[in-house]
């Protein structure tokens, strides 16, 4: 944006300044309501500044009893939405490098029958499929595993294509310079295909990262024991229909605690991933 | 050190496109063999043959006696020069240089030795540091050079190495080229559409057309005795004047003749043609100076000339003037375009 006027960028400031709030705000009150007592928050209206609770809060969120959320700690729950995040990123990352790998640079019978099968997977989200998918696991047992509950969710037809269309940019010349230099199929990917791609694996691997943690219909599905669930579940689980049964300053600390991790991966992760959305130079 | 033999070498595509009709060319070792011909001509795709990267519909190719249809490009010991150069991004220039020596197990001190010569012989040695992107082109074309020579290949190939290049760099690196490969003594085959470069760089010259070889020769053979009018008109610059055969103060046409035709280097303004030379009344329709020589563009007999002067022309536009060749320099070819001897 290069000429813009003063005016124009203090219009564009207080827009943006409006979004922020819109989108902060919630948060913040969550933050706030976290740092105060329970009969604070459940006596309106509740204060617009932190409270003095704050350390007692997340001292007994973290390391308070042990049965706070069906007789698991929120350690366990984040160390299992974590190996979720994780595996999924990673596990969808290889599956749509390799099938993309296969698609552009292999000449296989029925190379575009496969493609456009990748392709109409796009449009079946995994609500639409989750009663197989949930008996698929029933039968093979993999209920309250972590198989079962990253598995089904890493082939990504969305990564798939954008490896592809990444890899159709890099030119021939390249291709055949390393055939040439005696570059087979597997070398040609370790040490040319894949430090190319060190950007667009970043950028997938935040946008997968936070998909995997924020996942809801499935975990809830696959786990029926408490120590299995992830955090967003148990979160779910910490509210009671009661209103006044629920610690609601131990859910605005746990729905605090569900946020930092995936903060913590944008804000590592971000001069890669904005890399990525925008390189174009090969 | 190596032969490079074609035999009627043909490619034909799916859907029946034929790039290349049966082709021999023999180079001999240690030659510079250039290939040339306007866009879609075929001689890159037969360069990419030699090169492994395109398969062999008929014919054979052989690079020191042994034939290698069937032999992939990493066993070829061939090193190609690419014309965007296709280097690597994220490796830095050694290790562009070095990848291939990789690859094949070379010893680490070997290819640092190699590495280094190369890059001293290139005058890249300051720049081993560097990524591609930080490099100029003609350095880009070193460092693809570079690649090229420290493998030690029994042939290089060129597939138009130079043409992303500005013309001062071009007219250097052409020099370069020329040396680097006179030096190392290494078969190469050379693809370019300039056939200024073909001509300066050519041991061997190959004029290609259609998918054939028009003709084949020492460059100055090929320009003093073009065997078409094809060739004629492709090679030299600017191009040979033709017109059809018979006119007013023609010479006599030999037999089967149709066109006739003459370099612009060849015409003289205002001299007598001489026995059996020709002789044309023509209007100077632009005069173009380039400094040491002087182009006039002339119509007669309804056709477009081109006659070259020495330094600066006194003509102007509108000029009527008696362009003359003498007979000796006078190329007949016949109905189909072929060269007519007397």
């Amino acid at each position: 944006m290069i000429g813009l006027s003063r005016r124009r960028g203090v219009i564009a400031h207080i827009v943006l300044i409006i979004g922020m709030l819109v989108v902060a705000f919630p948060i913040y009150y969550t933050f706030v309501a976290s740092t105060h007592s329970l009969q604070t928050i459940l006596r309106p209206p509740l204060p617009l500044l932190p409270g003095p609770e704050i350390f007692n809060n997340y001292y007994e969120a973290l390391f308070g009893g042990i049965g706070r959320i069906g007789g698991v700690n929120v350690w366990t729950l984040l160390f299992n939405t974590t190996v979720m995040a994780l595996s999924i990123a990673v596990g969808k990352i290889i599956i749509s490098i390799l099938s993309a790998y296969a698609i552009v640079f292999f000449r296989f019978p029925f190379r575009m029958t496969f493609f456009w099968l990748i392709f109409i997977t796009l449009m079946l989200p995994v609500e639409v499929r989750i009663m197989p998918t949930y008996a698929v696991m029933v039968n093979l047992g993999l209920i309250d595993t972590y198989t079962g509950l990253t598995l089904p969710l890493m082939a990504s037809a969305t990564a798939t294509l954008l490896f592809r269309q990444f890899f159709l940019t890099i030119p021939g010349e390249l291709i055949e310079a390393a055939r040439i230099d005696g570059a087979g199929p597997w070398r040609f990917f370790k040490d040319i295909l894949m430090p190319l791609s060190r950007t667009n694996i970043a950028a997938l691997f935040v946008i997968l990262f936070i998909y995997g943690w924020t996942q809801y219909l499935w975990p809830l599905l696959m786990t029926n024991r408490n120590d299995m669930t992830t955090i967003v579940i148990g979160l779910k689980k910490m509210i009671s229909f009661a209103d006044a049964d629920t610690q609601w300053h131990l859910v605005m600390v746990t729905a605090m605690l569900a946020i930092i991790p995936p903060i913590l991966v944008v804000l590592f992760m971000q001069r890669w991933f904005v890399r990525g959305l925008i390189e174009t130079e090969k | 050190m190596a032969t490079v033999d074609l035999k009627d070498v043909r490619k034909v595509y799916a859907g029946n496109v034929e790039a290349v009709k049966g082709v021999s060319i023999d180079i001999a070792d240690g030659a510079l063999c250039v290939l040339v011909g306007p866009s879609g001509c075929g001689k890159s795709t037969l360069l990419r043959m030699v090169a492994g990267l395109e398969t062999i519909t008929g014919g054979t190719v052989s690079i020191d006696g042994k034939v290698v249809n069937e032999i992939g490009p990493a066993e070829r010991d061939i090193a190609m020069v690419f014309q965007n150069y296709a280097l690597y991004p994220h490796m830095k220039v050694y290790d562009n240089m070095a990848y291939g020596l990789r690859n094949r197990g070379t010893p680490k001190d070997e290819i640092d030795r190699r590495v280094r010569e190369a890059a001293e012989t290139l005058e890249l040695a300051h720049l081993l540091d560097r990524r591609p992107r930080e490099l100029s082109g003609g350095q880009r074309q070193r460092v693809a050079m570079g690649r090229a020579i420290v493998r030690k290949p029994k042939v290089f190939l060129f597939d138009e190495p130079l043409s992303n290049l500005d013309a001062k760099l071009r007219g250097q690196m052409r020099v370069e080229i020329k040396n680097l490969q006179r030096s190392l003594g290494v078969t190469s085959v050379y693809v370019t559409h300039d056939q200024l470069e073909a001509m300066t760089l050519a041991d061997t010259l190959v004029v290609m057309n259609a998918g054939v070889v028009e003709q084949a020769g020492a460059p100055l053979d090929i320009y003093e005795k073009p065997a078409s009018t094809f060739v004629a008109s492709f090679i030299g610059a600017p191009p040979m004047n033709m017109i059809p055969a018979g006119g007013d103060g023609h010479p006599e046409a030999l037999a089967g003749a149709q066109t006739l035709g003459f370099r612009p280097e060849d015409a003289r303004i205002s001299t007598p043609a001489g026995e059996g030379g020709l002789t044309l009344a023509a209007v100077v329709e632009a005069v173009e100076p380039v400094g040491a020589e002087s182009f006039l563009y002339c119509a007669a007999e309804g056709q477009h000339l081109v006659v070259r002067v020495a330094g600066r022309s006194g003509a102007n536009i509108g000029d009527k003037l008696t362009v003359t060749t003498p007979r000796e320099k006078l190329h007949w070819f016949d109905k189909a375009g072929r060269r007519v001897s007397a």
